[in-house]
């Protein structure tokens, strides 16, 4: 039977404060589905509810077509990855490892077997007879994993278990895990508040502020077709402009904004005379040559930021913000004298093409 | 040492050393060596003292082998007070794990006010109210009666049950603050994780609260049956004649006996007892010295 996760307009307050709001989602067996936000905006909650440390206000969650209400954690088919993982210290990795199937009355040579198989899978062959403590942070990541999937849960619940690592584990336990996830085909349900990690590993990702679930959808459409200013400008870098809508047609909107005007997709259907915002990504921005009466920027370099193979160039700001304009290292560097128009105090006058521009409502605007 | 003397030059250093070793030596080590001499000779009056009578000899021990009502007496002291610390632990432990876990942050110091204000009042005074609790016409058996749990009151006081019941209540806070600090030690998200993995309540206290908080349950322990086997007040007050605790005996032999040679070795075997009482206990909870001295 298929163990799909639904959330039934779910929604959670506290007092006065309403954490999860109507949250309307399915979630189909075997996704990798990632729920990104920034903190306080009550993925927790969403999580702490799918577990059953918490039961939802109103509506109702339900995990292969099965109502969880008043089912404790302890009756449901899920395992929880805590953030700090909640090892337990005073048992060995074997053990740890073993509580779920213990606690399910399996023998103990058929839970070592398992045990066994876990760390194999994990790739940590030679550690059931460690102390949880003489693991590195990465290992002990890899070992919380194997004891949520001991129990062979339908869902495997993640609440930010990478934020601990330094950046190079943080990016290999990334594929790690999208690797073990596709393994075993259990459900992954990963709450991040890095676009990164939800970028680079969900199948779905659902962007969620102050308890709304703002936009579902897999990482290229949430970071290219941003539904709301608060998506656009929290998933990603991006540049924006302010202004009201003097034209729209053929999904197409043209702001007028102090900077000259800026045509962008139109995906809400704004109206000529609406207050928007239109957002554009940095890699999106490129050296304008001939001239237009649209989509131009004019304004001097402020400076450079150096990231490897990007660099970041910062233009002195427009409208109060600065502008961010991403290029290669290739594109600045074998260009270095005069007429380079990267340098520190050259002015430049950057284009964007109005596909790769997205014009949105203002009202939805958060920063 | 070489820290300490950093910090506070030589002149200091030898001041606060001289004053730990007055501290030991004076009122610990002489006054136990004074002791355990005073028990190894026999009860002389004052004119055969330093005659050829006053030789080291073990008889005040043997006496205590030989009479069967002091043997049993001691017997029952110690099974006494391990039950009083079982049912002390088993008080606490529910109270303790309420406090620490489950309790909000803001009804804490309510609850623990709650605990700590029945101790602001002298022992004996509390001992006396447990007498007019446990008196034959007392609340609590008019409220038995009331209940139907009995038919007609019975004798509480001057029975175990009140001395265990008057001592589980005096030694409450030795182990609750103990306990409270293992417990409130512990990591919540481990109790979630066991609970998230299918853990029922009882194996969570078993393989996780209760392996955690050792340290803790091993010092409430230890206090309250060291308190408890060398109580006085609460046997000599709800106690009776079934219930005489060695305590009594020692006080008898140094007071009413006048034999302290004899009192000196009946303390001496009820501080070995409870030595190595300790030392069991530590052994059965596997802590070091350093677990318990946190």
């Amino acid at each position: 039977m298929s163990q799909d996760i639904e959330l039934d307009h779910v929604t959670m307050r506290f007092g006065a404060l309403t954490a999860v709001s109507d949250v309307h989602l399915t979630i189909p067996a075997g996704e990798f589905f990632s729920f990104l936000g920034p903190s306080g905006c009550g993925k927790t909650t969403i999580l702490r509810m799918i577990s059953g440390f918490m039961e939802p206000t109103s509506g109702v969650i339900r995990i292969g077509g099965e109502d969880m209400s008043g089912i404790g954690p302890n009756k449901r088919p899920t395992a929880l990855i805590f953030q700090n993982l909640a090892l337990f210290p005073l048992m060995t990795v074997a053990e740890n490892i073993g509580f779920g199937l213990e606690v399910r009355g399996i023998a103990s040579a058929d839970r070592r077997r398992r045990v066994k198989e876990l760390l194999d899978l994990v790739a940590l062959p030679d550690t059931a007879d460690k102390k949880v403590t003489e693991l590195s942070g990465g290992q002990r990541q890899r070992i919380a994993i194997a004891r949520a999937l001991a129990v062979e849960p339908a869902v495997l619940l993640l609440d930010e278990p990478l934020s601990a690592l330094d950046l190079k584990l943080r990016q290999h336990m990334r594929s790690e895990l999208r690797d073990i996830q596709k393994r075993t085909g259990v459900t992954f349900i990963y709450i991040t508040h890095d676009q990164g990690e939800a970028l680079t590993m969900s199948d779905r990702i659902g962007v969620m502020s102050r308890g709304v679930l703002c936009q579902v959808g897999d990482g290229r459409s949430i970071y290219d077709d941003p539904a709301s200013a608060f998506v656009a400008s929290f998933v990603g870098e991006t540049n924006r402009f302010t202004g009201r809508v003097i034209a729209a047609a053929g999904g197409r909107a043209a702001i007028d904004t102090p900077a000259g005007k800026m045509v962008g997709r139109n995906p809400r259907d704004l109206r000529e005379g609406d207050e928007a915002i239109l957002f554009v990504r940095p890699e999106r921005m490129v050296p304008a040559d001939g001239a237009a009466d649209h989509n131009i920027v004019e304004s001097p370099v402020s400076h450079q930021e150096f990231e490897g193979a990007f660099v970041n160039v910062f233009l002195e700001p427009v409208q109060g913000r600065t502008i961010v304009v991403q290029t290669t290292n290739a594109g600045t560097s074998n260009s270095n004298g005069a007429g380079n128009p990267w340098q520190p105090g050259a002015t430049t006058r950057i284009t964007f093409r109005p596909e790769d521009a997205v014009v949105l409502p203002q009202s939805e605007d958060v920063s | 040492m070489k820290e300490v003397l950093r910090r506070y030059g030589p002149g200091l250093t030898a001041a606060i050393v001289a004053l730990c070793a007055f501290w030991v030596v004076m009122l610990i080590v002489l006054p136990q060596l004074l002791m355990i001499d005073f028990s190894l000779r026999p009860s002389l009056p004052p004119a055969k003292l330093g005659g050829p009578e006053d030789v080291y000899t073990a008889r005040n021990y043997v006496t205590l082998w030989n009479n069967t009502i002091h043997r049993s007496i001691f017997l029952q002291t110690i099974w006494a007070s391990a039950l009083v610390t079982a049912i002390t632990f088993a008080v606490c432990y529910p109270v303790a794990y309420f406090m620490a876990q489950v309790a909000r942050p803001k009804s804490l110091p309510l609850l623990i006010l709650l605990l700590v204000i029945p101790f602001w009042i002298n022992e004996l005074l509390r001992t006396f109210a447990w007498y007019i609790i446990l008196a034959f016409n007392g609340p609590l058996n008019l409220a038995l009666v009331w209940l139907g749990l009995l038919d007609q009151p019975v004798r509480l006081l001057g029975s175990p049950a009140g001395v265990i019941v008057g001592m589980v209540y005096v030694y409450i806070l030795f182990m609750v603050f103990p306990l409270y600090n293992a417990i409130e030690s512990l990591d919540r998200n481990q109790i979630e994780a066991a609970r998230d993995l299918g853990s029922g309540w009882l194996r969570i206290h078993r393989r996780i609260v209760i392996p955690h908080a050792k340290p803790g349950i091993a010092v409430g322990c230890i206090m309250t049956f060291m308190l408890a086997a060398g109580s006085y007040a609460v046997p000599a007050l709800l106690g009776g004649p079934s219930s005489r605790w060695f305590t009594e005996i020692i006080y008898n032999w140094f007071f009413e006996g006048g034999n302290w040679n004899q009192g000196a070795a009946y303390a001496f075997i009820l501080l070995v007892l409870c030595v190595g009482f300790i030392l069991l206990m530590m052994r059965i909870f596997k802590v070091g010295l350093t677990d318990v001295a946190k």
